[in-house]
């Protein structure tokens, strides 16, 4: 650890002084903060652990002076995997848990080949982790999808959203800004018409009005259509994004690849994109992030992603009226994951910037 | 500049083109579709038991989350006035209530579902109402449950009747037929009051309970749940009066009168066995005992009631077997036992004051 040095070393009165009392100003909005807070934190806290009702398996057993977290804790396997059915839920963690692995190892290259790894992740492993959830295949018994649920069916339709629309998306931004007129033009029309239309319109369309243009005996599982939908959504926004960085490369990065004679995808793939995607990726991590949270949206269509379920556990009449309880709880694990995804994509903005261009 | 202009008022052009030849693709595709459907549903007499039948279990629309009417518990089990409904009919199909498949619906796609066919029978606390039996195509099996606007007032107000809330406040959600309902009936007996509106509804219960207003107005159903999530419950008391009219019933698809028939004949089942005295505990005894013509009639003893909906005859015992009369589904869900506690009120019997009459069985 490196010191400051000596000019900028003070003590505890001079940083107060520094940083909150510099001018008369800046005193009078400390000292009204702080009230504030102190205003604020203890009944929250309050309310939260202190006051709160954690052991019993009944609304009784919640003295209503606090939160009654006995409530989510009675629904948590509802709130985590749905109406998935219990002594299927191995096969949940199981789908899990090797998606995880494949992400851990294809964004840290610490289990073998980076590039074997995103493969699988990004092919195989989905693919195969649907049909062990949906089952009907193999001895697995079927759980149809409208048994999926709760924090579940946030994290597969984020996941979907998150790692195909990247790959999606920059196909698209190179396609736009390709020379070939007829590809630009479908890409251009693509990421216009998918950005012009609400998600919420994407999702009921999916729902309502795709099985109509259907022939009568094709069957498309309705969370498949909607993951389609996210998925594209996701990717026009991805598309612009990334074009946004492919406008930051200077030409003449370009030129000097063109003079070093490089195929084009030579050139997009060890020039031009490594330094764009690096420009974006705050932009990306936004991406990621708003869809998450728009994943509530399925709602709409009668899927109970995690709010969904806490929103249906609140109409059960045995636990009436602890609906704040629930939605504290779903905006917690929400800011979690949020976060947790800001940190990470702030770690590789550090980690590339060190990197020598 | 110029040319750059040119170039993509071309482009413009080209899109535009497309998406409007895109459009009007997908709109023809769409319009021979829907009359394909119409011509499907409108010949399809006897097809939805028929998928039913071939499927093993029903297809039940349910609301996503009503206290009482539809709601799962902590394992996973639905629960619920309509949920038991749904049941009812899967029990006079196969003798067996397990075999449906609860589909959840949101208000918005509730009508679609039951168009498209994704599911046989939405039994989802639905309003019938003229619009929704002809211009949507669907035909009501029935009034499972009478709900109308009503008010919960504090206890502590001594008042019996909605005539004494001359000059109250009244909380209400902003923008519904609630709040137009309100003013009809203030307008219409000549009283004053003042309205406090409120975009959702768990910002009008937050203010009802902090004494911002002396009455709360909305479906009865709602005011009794609502009043569950209340802190001090028993201190609150829903009017008597009831001044709109909503009736909540079972829906099917217009054109299969056959699968029509069936749910409105559930519900009278359930109906009459209440008026017969016929219940879940005594319909073995009263099925092998029974003298009584109408008892026999109804268990399917006597008539062929069951053959001519294209059911096995002793379909109105099987119902009344596995969920029960109706009276034993009310309470179960929603009466003084449960935490709702509603009376029975406008759904209690013709002959107990109420509006439940079922047509005879025979």
């Amino acid at each position: 650890m490196n010191s400051p040095p000596l000019s900028q070393r003070t003590s505890v009165l001079g940083w107060l002084k520094q940083n909150l009392f510099a001018t008369p100003l800046d005193s009078i909005i400390t000292v009204v903060s702080s009230l504030i807070l102190i205003m604020l934190l203890p009944p929250l806290f309050e309310w939260l652990l202190f006051d709160a009702d954690f052991i019993g398996s009944t609304k009784d057993d919640c003295d209503l002076n606090g939160a009654c977290w006995v409530f989510i804790k009675e629904r948590l396997v509802q709130i985590t995997y749905g109406f998935y059915p219990y002594e299927e839920l191995w096969r949940v963690n199981l789908s899990f848990l090797v998606v995880g692995i494949g992400i851990f190892a294809s964004l840290t290259g610490r289990l073998g080949s980076q590039s074997i790894w995103l493969a699988l992740t990004s092919t195989v492993i989905p693919i195969g982790a649907w049909f062990v959830l949906r089952g009907d295949i193999l001895g697995f018994s079927e759980v149809e999808t409208a048994k999926w649920g709760g924090l579940m069916v946030t994290l597969i339709i984020s996941f979907v959203g998150i790692s195909f629309s990247l790959p999606l998306g920059v196909a698209l931004a190179l396609a736009r800004r390709s020379s070939l007129p007829i590809l630009r033009l479908l890409s251009t029309i693509f990421i216009e018409s998918w950005r012009g239309v609400p998600l919420i319109t994407v999702l009921f369309m999916s729902s309502v009005l795709f099985p109509i243009f259907l022939p009568p005996d094709w069957q498309m599982d309705k969370l498949l259509r909607a993951l389609f939908g996210v998925l594209f959504f996701a990717s026009a926004y991805m598309a612009e994004v990334v074009r946004g960085g492919l406008q930051a490369i200077p030409k003449g990065q370009e030129e000097a690849a063109n003079a070093l004679a490089l195929s084009y995808f030579q050139k997009q793939r060890y020039i031009v994109l490594p330094q764009a995607l690096k420009y974006v990726i705050p932009g990306i991590t936004n991406v990621f992030i708003s869809l998450l949270k728009d994943t509530t949206l399925v709602s709409i269509i009668s899927m109970y992603d995690l709010l969904g379920i806490v929103q249906s556990a609140n109409s059960d009449p045995e636990w009436p009226g602890l609906a704040t309880e629930g939605y504290v709880f779903v905006g917690l694990i929400f800011w979690i994951i949020c976060f947790g995804l800001s940190r990470y994509s702030m770690s590789i903005e550090k980690k590339q910037n060190l990197k020598p261009r | 500049m110029f040319l750059f202009f040119k170039k993509s008022c071309v482009y413009l052009a080209a899109m535009f083109s497309s998406v409007v030849l895109l459009a009007g693709l997908s709109s023809m595709a769409l319009a021979e579709k829907k009359d394909e459907k119409k011509k499907e549903s409108q010949a399809a007499a006897g097809a939805t038991l028929a998928s039913v039948k071939k499927a093993g279990f029903l297809k039940c629309g349910v609301s996503q989350g009503l206290p009482g009417f539809s709601s799962t518990d902590a394992k996973n089990n639905w629960t619920g006035l309509d949920v038991d409904f749904c049941r009812a009919v899967a029990a006079a199909v196969f003798n067996d209530p397990t075999k449906v498949k609860f589909t959840p619906t949101s208000a918005k796609e509730r009508f679609t579902a039951l168009q498209s066919g994704e599911v046989d029978l939405l039994s989802r606390n639905t309003t019938w109402t003229a619009s929704r039996d002809t211009a949507l195509g669907f035909d009501f099996a029935g009034v499972t449950y009478y709900d109308g606007q009503g008010f919960l007032v504090p206890k502590k107000m001594k008042i019996t009747s909605a005539k004494q809330l001359e000059g109250a406040t009244v909380c209400v959600q902003t923008g519904t037929t609630t709040e137009l309902n309100l003013a009809d009936y203030f307008k219409s007996n000549n009283m004053k009051y003042k309205h406090v509106a409120f975009e959702t509804n768990d910002e009008v219960i937050k203010a009802y309970e902090a004494g911002r207003c002396d009455a709360f107005t909305t479906d009865r159903s709602g005011l009794y749940s609502t009043r569950t999530k209340m802190k001090k419950p028993n201190d609150h008391m829903v009017l008597g009066d009831v001044i709109s009219k909503e009736p909540l019933g079972p829906v099917v698809r217009h054109g299969d009168n056959q699968w029509g028939d069936i749910a409105r004949w559930t519900v009278y089942v359930l109906v009459e066995a209440e008026e017969l005295g016929v219940t879940q505990g005594n319909v073995d005894a009263q099925k092998k005992s029974t003298k009584n013509p109408v008892v026999r009639r109804l268990l399917g003893l006597d008539g062929e009631l069951g053959n001519k909906l294209g059911l096995d005859n002793s379909w109105s015992y099987q119902v009344l077997k596995h969920v029960g009369n109706y009276a034993e589904v009310f309470e179960r869900n929603l009466g003084m036992s449960t935490n709702l506690k509603i009376e029975r009120g406008l759904n209690a019997l013709w002959s107990a004051g109420g509006l439940m009459y079922a047509m005879p069985i025979r």
